[in-house]
């Protein structure tokens, strides 16, 4: 999915108003995709076919979907280890993404790395990482390459709410307004870092302001809404991208699903995620428009869905079918092949 | 005597020095509220309150350094690390503050600091939640490691870490939270409850920090290892049928040399052991004390039974885990020699 990229040039027509047909059915298609995708991983991991972590991004799509709308080739992504949807909405292949998850030869690491550890590079997608904030200070090296090569590309970088008190971040916040990087901070707000609520662990809740010392602007964004989202985006990347320096984006967004697949989410009530999944969900949402802008009829949309479902399934199939790695992977790429 | 996985036995030396010692506070990330992500900490919030158990962001570093200020402030600071794997961004807290204040100061202050870290693989983490990082910090001057292989080791070990006037770093081998594991990948998880060390106490009681135990005795050839290896070996040495001596060190840093000694004295032969990389690890390190202490009582080459020098791998878990295969080879390597 996500094969082809939204252009600046339809984007720049769009700008102002709300998204046109086409691009409203590719957020629902692509979201979709995603929830799907995920649906099907969590059913694998109860089958046990995936092993260890899976970290789902249900109820987030929004977030990664409008942001990518707004990005070119070539830009870089780089997120922590909630990561599934970010692959998807980059472009890699379902198939390659299902198959890491189940640790096989088809996998994107050939199944070395596992749900929170995979890569592409024909994607620009650095990963995929598993110590929570790490990958900050590394997105922000990303785009200092950028910088350097005045490529004009910009490095995407995703984290938690719950990273965002990684001391990291706030050495990587000041290096990039001191080099005015081309890094868009993305703060994906799910409002509990792991079973943390974010007022547990936050003495500024408002995260968007975390920037405020560096000089790094910020702002708040409705992350259940897919054009809100892309619109934010849109600002944050011409910023950077001219060379204004880093940019913040605090998704106010939502995790229906516990924070892995052993969490039994006791730390919110059944009611709280209910009335998200009723009346906040980002799918739904974009299906309303569809359909009360008369772009698509209910009978179009089951259609996306079917197709959608068919390349979760395929993507199923070829995880289970794709041989175990072979037993000399385990000593590969250490170091580099003499 | 209560049944006890060491999930249980952890808590209840929490509880325990808790309520004995005002002092005694637990934190780190999901500690409080949560009770941990494997639940070492459970209702410890309900019990003595949001200032004794509680959450921190997600800060290593400052994890690590907010325990060292209030441990030479006077607390007993418990602070979780939620994995190994994460305690990197702390390692110069660690290296440049928790281990050498005492020395700093000649005396002065010192840091009864606890750091709680569950560890090692056995349970599909990948290269970021499996890790054996204890060789580091064995390499650190000042600081105190210690590694149980089982519910009443770890209750009494955590007590005597917490009354410790020293920093300790307290790994925990989460593959043996839920029940002994003896190295095989498939079947069902076994259970502390038939175990005899998953007896434990209920009240207070504590085992020496630096003490060896010779769980099984033999004479042909000894087998060193810590944490979940110990139960491997156990079941390695049964499963071959060979007469091997293995010794429990429970704590790396400063181990235990004389029961190892006297033990390689007696057999002669000798293999170290680690879920850790090979190179550079902790066996290397008792390999070299070894020969130093026994070369003229050893019949044959020490051998090493470790992890791979590669990244914990997701697929190849096992291939990389070092199961009783690898002690059985080992061992016929040392008596054939």
């Amino acid at each position: 999915m996500a094969a082809k990229r939204n252009t600046k040039s339809s984007a720049a027509k769009d700008a102002g108003k709300g998204a046109g047909k086409d691009e409203l059915l590719k957020y629902y298609r692509d979201m979709l995709m995603m929830r799907r995708f995920e649906e099907k991983a969590g059913q694998l991991y109860g089958m046990g076919l995936i092993a260890g972590f899976c970290h789902l991004y249900i109820g987030q799509e929004a977030v990664v979907t409008g942001i990518q709308a707004a990005l070119d080739e070539g830009d870089q992504v780089i997120t922590g280890y909630r990561d599934h949807a970010h692959m998807l909405a980059c472009g890699m292949d379902p198939n390659g993404v299902m198959a890491e998850l189940t640790g096989r030869e088809g996998g994107y690491s050939r199944g070395k790395g596992g749900s929170m550890h995979m890569f592409s590079r024909e994607k620009q997608f650095y990963g995929g990482h598993g110590i929570v904030g790490a990958q900050v200070s590394l997105g922000t090296g990303l785009a200092f390459a950028d910088a350097y090569k005045e490529n004009k590309k910009v490095a995407v970088t995703y984290f938690g709410d719950g990273a965002a008190n990684q001391g990291q971040v706030y050495e990587s916040f000041n290096m990039a307004k001191l080099w005015d990087l081309p890094v868009i901070y993305v703060i994906e707000n799910n409002q509990y870092a792991m079973g943390t609520a974010v007022k547990r662990a936050s003495s500024e809740t408002h995260l968007h302001k975390r920037g405020a010392s560096f000089g790094i602007p910020g702002e708040e964004v409705d992350g259940m809404d897919v054009e809100a989202v892309k619109r934010a985006a849109e600002k944050a990347v011409k910023h950077a991208r001219e060379g204004k320096g880093p940019y913040i984006l605090e998704m106010k967004t939502y995790r229906y699903r516990g924070h892995s697949m052993s969490d039994p989410a006791k730390y919110r009530t059944r009611e709280e995620v209910d009335d998200i999944r009723s009346h906040h969900d980002p799918i739904d949402l974009i299906k309303k428009r569809l359909i009360e802008g008369k772009h698509a009829s209910e009978e179009e949309l089951k259609e996306i869905d079917k197709e959608v479902k068919k390349i979760v399934a395929d993507a199923a199939q070829f995880a289970k079918d794709s041989p175990e790695p072979d037993p000399s992977e385990l000593y590969t790429d250490v170091l580099v092949e003499a | 005597m209560a049944k006890m996985n060491m999930i249980q036995s952890l808590n209840s030396a929490l509880d325990v020095m808790m309520e004995r010692d005002p002092d005694v506070v637990s934190f780190g990330e999901d500690a409080g509220y949560f009770g941990g992500v494997f639940r070492v900490t459970a209702n410890l919030q309900k019990k003595y309150g949001l200032d004794r158990s509680f959450d921190a962001p997600i800060n290593e570093a400052a994890i690590v350094a907010m325990a060292i200020g209030m441990a030479a402030k006077g607390l007993k600071p418990v602070a979780e690390i939620q994995f190994a794997d994460y305690i990197f961004p702390g390692l110069d807290q660690i290296v440049s503050e928790l281990s050498r204040i005492r020395y700093r100061t000649a005396g002065q202050f010192t840091v009864p600091a606890v750091i709680r870290t569950p560890c090692g693989g056995g349970i599909r983490g990948g290269q970021t939640h499996s890790m054996s990082p204890e060789a580091f910090f064995t390499h650190i001057p000042g600081v105190q490691v210690v590694m149980p292989s089982n519910p009443y080791d770890a209750k009494g070990l955590l007590i005597a870490a917490i009354e410790s006037p020293d920093p300790v770093i307290f790994f925990e081998p989460k593959r043996l939270y839920n029940g002994p594991f003896e190295g095989h990948s498939g079947g069902a998880l076994a259970s502390w409850g038939n175990h005899p060390k998953g007896e434990v106490p209920e009240g207070h009681y504590s085992l020496p920090i630096g003490k060896a135990e010779v769980v099984r005795e033999g004479k042909d050839v000894t087998i060193v290892a810590y944490g979940t290896l110990v139960l491997v070996a156990q079941a390695a040495a049964e499963r071959a049928g060979i007469d091997a001596e293995v010794i429990d060190l429970k704590t790396l840093a400063p181990y235990d040399i004389e029961t190892i000694a006297r033990s390689v004295k007696k057999t002669g032969r000798c293999i170290v052991s680690q879920e850790a990389p090979r190179t550079s690890g902790f066996a290397a390190e008792l390999a070299a004390q070894i020969q130093e202490e026994c070369f003229y009582a050893l019949e044959a080459p020490i051998q090493r039974v470790t992890g791979w020098d590669t990244p914990y791998p997701h697929a190849h878990e096992w291939s990389y885990f070092p199961g009783p295969e690898r002690f059985i080879n080992a061992m016929n390597a040392v008596l054939e020699a």
